[in-house]
Parts: structure tokens; C-alpha cells; sequence
């Protein structure tokens, strides 16, 4: 099975701590990989070096054999990351951020696709509500729908998705992503609950 | 139907930039007209100040309604990333499949149309204020027209360097000032020179060769700052 994600060597540091090194870890297509650790072990850090936002003390992220500090805006086309923050504009309604986020994706999708979307994520009603007007759960929601419109990117990078969701949500995401590792898709997530996906799904773990 | 091009693609986003910038921008007028009442009332403390002799007012009115834009237009950028980095949308864009330094200028042409061109076409009620001629008039609209891009496009700079530093606002005018002295100058000049009844040709083309300038680097630069701040 050819290794699409490479990490060689990793290490990280942050101020005068060094929160992880030498981590070592592939991904091939259609394989989970979770990352876990205590609360400021480094999971944020590790997910943002794959996406290439932070940049490693030590060692490099190569996707299809090449760094990803030089692919950027041909890596990024095809990976989607799903940080902290929700990544929702106060000002702007559930339906217009979304719109923002695919069209700077690099993906065109149609009206009906993204009501279509906020549907399966349980949000159509809301729509036309300023982002600001949502509960926690309901922006992870919003920020999580782009995900039902994101299936051309390969690789999927979610810190905490899980985080403030219900558990009905908790289940659509689960089945969300296990169709998209049983597409070919790939994905790496922290989450401190243990979401429990099924056997076929082939997963790894990192502990940091 | 053929697939647009990535350029085509890459345009489509910048725009739909623009269009996400301008309309928080009028969903939250308060920031730009704060900026826009911030102009008025400080180039209008000065005659209060001097005293109103017309022949004084109006040899320093060019350098007041300029400083007052300068200082107006840093009003608002300390915003033109804050926002979007304690939001999370800053690091989207960072990820985002297109080049970073063209949707970083459709983010600048935004703040400029929500800033600098607001300022531009309210400065002739200030110039009414200072007894300014038609041509001296039309001579500052003109300078700030070329010259506000300008502060935008080095302003995204310092804004660039300075996302998730505590204090960004003072500090983004300590770096950006500085720079703003050249536009200053030549914007100062033309009208003087327009005052003077003497050619504005020479300041006007050395405004527009910096813009231009301006609009080729800057983006490459704020785009460079942005990769280094938000790690």
C-alpha cells in the first residue's frame, strides 16, 4: 500500500519545552490515524505541523514524497483542516460562511449542495442566522458541514471535532467519516472522547 | 462545460474575498464610520487650534487633511487580520488552494474601499473647511485617491507581522508610520504645487510608480508575515 502521509522524524518545541521528537508515522489511503494525549501534550501542534502551519525543530512532512512546506497550494487542495476554532464569521449567516469556506477550498458548490449539506448536519433551519446567534454545538455543526461537501480532499485534518456535539451529531460524524476512509479518503483527529468507529476501519494511534 | 482554470478559479475567490470583507464592513458600520468621523473631527481641530486666518489655513491644510488620513486609516488596521485570527478564518486562508498573496489582496482592496476610499470622497467638506481652491480641491482627492492604496497595502504589511501580538495596534503604528512618510510627502507636494499653480505631473507619476510598486510587493511580503506570525 503506497504511504500518501509521511512524517520522519518530528519534533516539536514550543518556547523552552519540547512537547514531542522523533515521531514517526505514515498514512496510506483509506487509513484513520488519532492522535492522543493529555491536555497540552502537543495533539494541536502535531495537526497543525501535517498542515504545515507550524513548522517542525526537527525532521519533515512529505506528502506524495515531497515536502509540504513547498507543494502549499497543491497539498492544500487536498487537504481540509478543521481547527479549534470553528472558523465562523460572527457578521456573516450559517450559509454565507459556508459558501466563503468551499469557494476558498477550491471547490464550487451548488446552492442546493450546501442546503443540502447544512441538512445533514441538522442546521438548514438555521441557515439564514448570523453565525454569532448559534450555540457552540450548533457553529461546530456549521463548521463541520463542510465536510458532507469536501469528499475531492484527500486528506482530512480535525483537532477535537467531536467537541460540544450531541450525541446524534456524534454519530452523523462518525458515519461521515468512516464513508469517507471507505472512499479512499484519509484522516487524522484528536479527540479526547472515545468515539468508537467500526472494525473494518483500518486506525492507528500516536500518543504523544 | 470546459473546468475554469486555476487562474480563473483563484479570481473567483479573491472576489468572493472582497465581497465577505465589504459586507461585515456594513454590518458593522461603526468601525468605518468611527474612522471616517475620526477624520473629520481631527482635520478640523486644527483651524480651532491655529485660528482662523484664511491665508494661514490654507498654505497648511494639504499636510493636516493628510496626516488626518494617515492617522484615520491606522484606526482600522490593526483589524484587517486580528479579526480573522482569533476567529480561526486567518488559518483557513493560510490553507486555502489558492495563492495566498491574491486573496491577501483582495482582503487589502477591501480594507481600502471600506477605508481610503471613504476618506477620499468625504475630504472635500474638510478642504471647504480650509478655503482650498476647485483645483487645490481636486488636486487632494486626487492624491488621496493614489496615495490611500498605498497606506493599505504597507498597512496589511505591519498588520501581517503584528496578528496575535499583544498590543498589535500601537505597535502596528510604530512600524507603518514610518513607511508612510514617502506618500506623505508626495501627496503634500502635488497639492502644493497645484497651490503654487505649477505642474503636478512629477508627484502625481511618483505616487502612481509607488502604487503600483505597492500592489506587486506587498501582498508577496504580508503574505510572508502572515506564514511567520501565526506560528
Amino acid at each position: 500500500m503506497s504511504e500518501l502521509l509521511a512524517l520522519s522524524k518530528v519534533s516539536c518545541r514550543r518556547g523552552r519545552i519540547t512537547l514531542f521528537s522523533d515521531i514517526d508515522v505514515s498514512l496510506a489511503a483509506g487509513q484513520l490515524l488519532r492522535v492522543e494525549g493529555a491536555n497540552g501534550a502537543g495533539k494541536t501542534s502535531l495537526l497543525r505541523i501535517i498542515c504545515g502551519l507550524l513548522s517542525p525543530i526537527q525532521g519533515e512532512v512529505r506528502w506524495r514524497g515531497e515536502k509540504v512546506t513547498r507543494l502549499r497550494d497543491s497539498f492544500y487542495s487536498e487537504l481540509l483542516y478543521l481547527g479549534h476554532a470553528a472558523a465562523l464569521k460572527d457578521d456573516l449567516t450559517v450559509l454565507e460562511n459556508l459558501e466563503i469556506a468551499t469557494t476558498l477550498a477550491g471547490e464550487r458548490a451548488s446552492a442546493t449542495a450546501m442546503h443540502e449539506a447544512l441538512a445533514k448536519a441538522g442546521l438548514l433551519s438555521r441557515a439564514g442566522a448570523l453565525a454569532r446567534t448559534l450555540s457552540q454545538g450548533q457553529k461546530r455543526r456549521a463548521a463541520l458541514a463542510r465536510l458532507a461537501l469536501a469528499q475531492q480532499h484527500l486528506l482530512w485534518v480535525l483537532d477535537e471535532p467531536f467537541n460540544a456535539l450531541d450525541r446524534a451529531a456524534v454519530s452523523w460524524l462518525a458515519g461521515v467519516i468512516e464513508a469517507h476512509l471507505g472512499a479512499g479518503g484519509m484522516v487524522v483527529l484528536t479527540s479526547h472522547q472515545g468515539v468508537a468507529f467500526s472494525e473494518q476501519i483500518s486506525a492507528s494511534t500516536v500518543t504523544l | 462545460m470546459s473546468e475554469p482554470s486555476s487562474l480563473v478559479l483563484a479570481l473567483r475567490a479573491v472576489w468572493a474575498i472582497v465581497l465577505r470583507d465589504l459586507r461585515i464592513a456594513l454590518r458593522r458600520k461603526s468601525d468605518s464610520t468611527a474612522a471616517l468621523f475620526f477624520f473629520l473631527i481631527v482635520a478640523s481641530l486644527f483651524p480651532i487650534g491655529v485660528g482662523p486666518e484664511p491665508q494661514l489655513l490654507r498654505v497648511i491644510a494639504p499636510g493636516i487633511v493628510w496626516v488626518a488620513a494617515l492617522l484615520a486609516s491606522m484606526l482600522s488596521l490593526g483589524r484587517v487580520f486580528a479579526d480573522d485570527y482569533s476567529d480561526g478564518t486567518l488559518e483557513q486562508l493560510l490553507l486555502s488552494a489558492h495563492p495566498l498573496p491574491l486573496l491577501l489582496s483582495g482582503k487589502i482592496l477591501a480594507h481600502w474601499l471600506s477605508s481610503g476610499l471613504l476618506l477620499s470622497v468625504i475630504a472635500p467638506v474638510l478642504a471647504l473647511q480650509f478655503d482650498l481652491s476647485l483645483a487645490a480641491t481636486f488636486e487632494l482627492v486626487l492624491t488621496l485617491l493614489l496615495g490611500t492604496p498605498l497606506l493599505s497595502l504597507v498597512g496589511a504589511i505591519g498588520a501581517a507581522l503584528t496578528v496575535g501580538v499583544r498590543g498589535a495596534s500601537v505597535l502596528v503604528s510604530i512600524l507603518v508610520l514610518p513607511l508612510y512618510v514617502p506618500v506623505l510627502i508626495f501627496g503634500v507636494l502635488a497639492i502644493d504645487a497645484s497651490n503654487a499653480g505649477i505642474s503636478t505631473a512629477a508627484q502625481l507619476s511618483l505616487l502612481a510608480a509607488m502604487l503600483a510598486a505597492g500592489l506587486f510587493l506587498a501582498p508577496l511580503a504580508a503574505a510572508a508575515a502572515l506564514r511567520i506570525s501565526i506560528e
